[in-house]
């Protein structure tokens, strides 16, 4: 009952979404039959301040595949989901006389706040190396293009190397080989995660098809994550109003220490 | 789950599933008492927020001190960024400071003259440290300036104190009477230029020491958070030789336009004041205050100033320790939108 109902489902939504939502045609080669379409039921997400991560599921389905390929399963998937992009400054710290100081420091240029993937097995099994780096298709082959670079470039890898450690440890950066997973012949569903700090603005849900170890066909969509609340409010109110904002804080301040200096003579 | 709620949860596109709580204090998975900081970007469990309000809003109320400078130490061990903990903690100072400033202001014991000169060096130093607070957080060297200023700063200030009051409780204790430090008659301060008349504080003084001192503790109250006081009230009586009865109103009065100042400054420049913490450390430091003020009349006042001369040297010990230990990880990443 319940497979039945989400078969539906999914083909109601994939239906829908096909022709509705703005789907970037990322890539079309002629010399494969086979064609990636995927759905999420919505172009925005609302965030409430309390929400602490969770799973954005999304489904596709392989179109014109080759049946026996199919059932060999020479057929690969993986998703993404990333975030907007920003600079983004690695600092190493070194001691000097007897303290920690930031000493050497390198700016990547805009590279995703988040970065989400999933796939149908671990991403180095599914494609070569050079293939993935030519797409930049994980955290590993990840475009980190220093910005303003100078030097010998000895260092450039152990920059690049902390920076992706540090963003995966603090849960921006996350993989998960196995969170693609058939629903049907042809039909996938696949769970990217949000983190909890899941940062504001036009992310992208990326997937590619592979065949054999050979790229096949990809499809993007953009996702608008939007936080709401009391919370995001607030953060709102400090970059657009500062000026306000601190007037404001300020005045909480004499309204609290006055107040309270009033409730306590009268006790 | 029945289809009807698959059907909905599938609308939102989101599914919510369990997630690994992350090491670190900072990582409560929701729970109730568990309050997001917009500006930090971090959650917190707000009742160790209101502990240490309260905890330092009583030491503050016992000890007559504005507590900026154990709030924001405490508040850096507590995993919220530095740069946020200063601006955030100036707030709290202008909150712990304002109903001493009133009642010193409704008693007489301000002298407001006294008080604008200090203001007007108080606001060109706090706009200088905006400024320079700005340009270290670029370079990245803004966390191991702030920690240094409060090392030497605690350090010797908490060193000093201890010293002063260990010498007293000995005299005490062998039944001298304590020989108070007269203020002398002049130093070289008096000798300079721009002299002024006070009238409240009965003195005739240069203008020039005075804007100095209140630049030197705007630049701090940007850069520490800190109201300054601890620095301002012995500077006022040894080198200024301002009457004791002004002296601590005249101060107060200071802090809390140069603390209200910066937060506002803060707020325009570096976006750094956190409402939601200033709050709830407001709430739980004004209340702690009024206990604090308490138990202090009770104790005598060279134990007293043992007691927060120890404090002061502690938080000043675990600052110092945390820059001599190798760090957990030696990098550190930076994103363009909120330097942290």
């Amino acid at each position: 009952m319940f497979d039945l109902a989400r078969l539906c489902l999914v083909s109601l939504l994939l239906a829908l979404a096909s022709p509705a939502a703005a789907q970037i045609q990322e890539e079309d080669l002629s010399e494969f039959t086979e064609k990636l379409e995927i759905g999420i039921s919505t172009d925005e997400i609302s965030i409430t301040s309390d929400f602490r991560g969770a799973d954005l599921t999304i489904f596709g389905a392989i179109d014109g595949f080759d049946e026996n390929l199919l059932a060999q399963g020479k057929y690969s998937i993986i998703v993404t989901l990333e975030g907007p992009k920003e600079n983004a400054t690695v600092r190493r710290k070194e001691r000097v006389f007897g303290i920690w100081v930031n000493t050497r420091s390198m700016t990547f240029e805009l590279v995703p706040e988040s970065y989400s993937l999933s796939s149908t097995r671990d991403i180095e099994t599914i494609a070569p190396p050079g293939e993935l780096g030519n797409m930049g298709i994980g955290v590993d082959h990840m475009r980190l293009v220093p910005l303003g670079f100078v030097g010998d470039g000895s260092n450039l890898g152990e920059f690049r190397n902390a920076f992706r450690r540090i963003r995966e440890t603090s849960g921006v950066y996350q993989r998960d080989p196995g969170g693609v997973r058939f629903i049907s012949s042809s039909l996938f569903r696949a769970s990217v995660r949000l983190p909890a700090n899941v940062p504001n603005g036009v992310h992208i849900v990326r997937a590619y098809l592979f065949r054999d170890g050979l790229f096949v066909a990809a499809k993007a969509l953009p996702l608008t994550v939007v936080k709401t609340g009391l919370e995001q409010a607030i953060t709102r109110a400090a970059h657009d109003q500062p000026v306000v904002y601190g007037l404001f804080a300020v005045l909480l301040a004499v309204i609290t220490g006055w107040g309270a200096s009033l409730l306590f003579r009268k006790e | 789950m029945g289809v009807a709620q698959f059907l909905n949860r599938f609308r939102l596109g989101i599914v919510e599933s369990q997630f690994r709580p992350r090491r670190g204090p900072l990582s409560y998975r929701g729970s109730a008492v568990t309050v997001y900081l917009p500006i930090a970007e971090l959650s917190v469990n707000i009742l160790i927020i209101l502990g240490m309000g309260a905890a330092v809003g009583f030491l503050s109320g016992m000890f007559g001190v504005g507590g900026g400078f154990l709030i924001t130490p405490l508040l850096i061990f507590y995993n919220i960024p530095p740069v946020v903990a200063v601006a955030t903690g100036a707030n709290q100072v202008v909150a712990s400071s304002i109903s001493g400033a009133i009642t010193h202001f409704r008693r007489g014991t301000i002298d407001i003259k006294l008080g604008t000169v200090l203001l007007c060096g108080g606001l060109v130093g706090a706009t200088l440290g905006v400024w320079l607070f700005s340009l270290l957080r670029r370079v990245g060297q803004l966390d191991l300036v702030i920690s240094l200023l409060y090392v030497v700063l605690l350090g010797s200030v908490g060193g000093l104190m201890l010293w002063e009051s260990i010498g007293a409780m000995r005299k005490a204790a062998k039944n001298q009477s304590t020989p108070r430090r007269r203020p002398g008659q002049h130093n070289w301060i008096h000798g300079l230029p721009l002299k002024m008349r006070f009238k409240k504080s009965k003195i005739y003084l240069s203008v020039i020491p005075v804007a100095t001192l209140g630049f030197a503790i705007g630049i701090l109250t940007s850069i520490m958070g800190v109201g300054g006081g601890f620095i301002m009230v012995p500077a006022m009586i040894y080198l200024l030789r301002i009457p004791t009865s002004v002296v601590v109103g005249t101060s107060l009065f200071q802090i809390v336009f140069v603390s209200a100042y910066t937060v506002i400054v803060q707020a325009s420049t570096n976006y750094t004041v956190d409402i939601v913490l200033a709050f709830v450390l407001m709430i739980a430091g004004v209340v702690g205050a009024q206990y604090g003020v308490r138990v202090g009349q009770r104790l005598r006042g060279e134990q007293l100033r043992a007691l927060l001369a120890l404090l002061v040297l502690a938080v000043g010990i675990r600052l110092a320790i945390e820059l001599i230990i190798p760090p957990k990880d030696i990098y550190s990443v930076v994103s363009a939108g909120f330097g942290f």
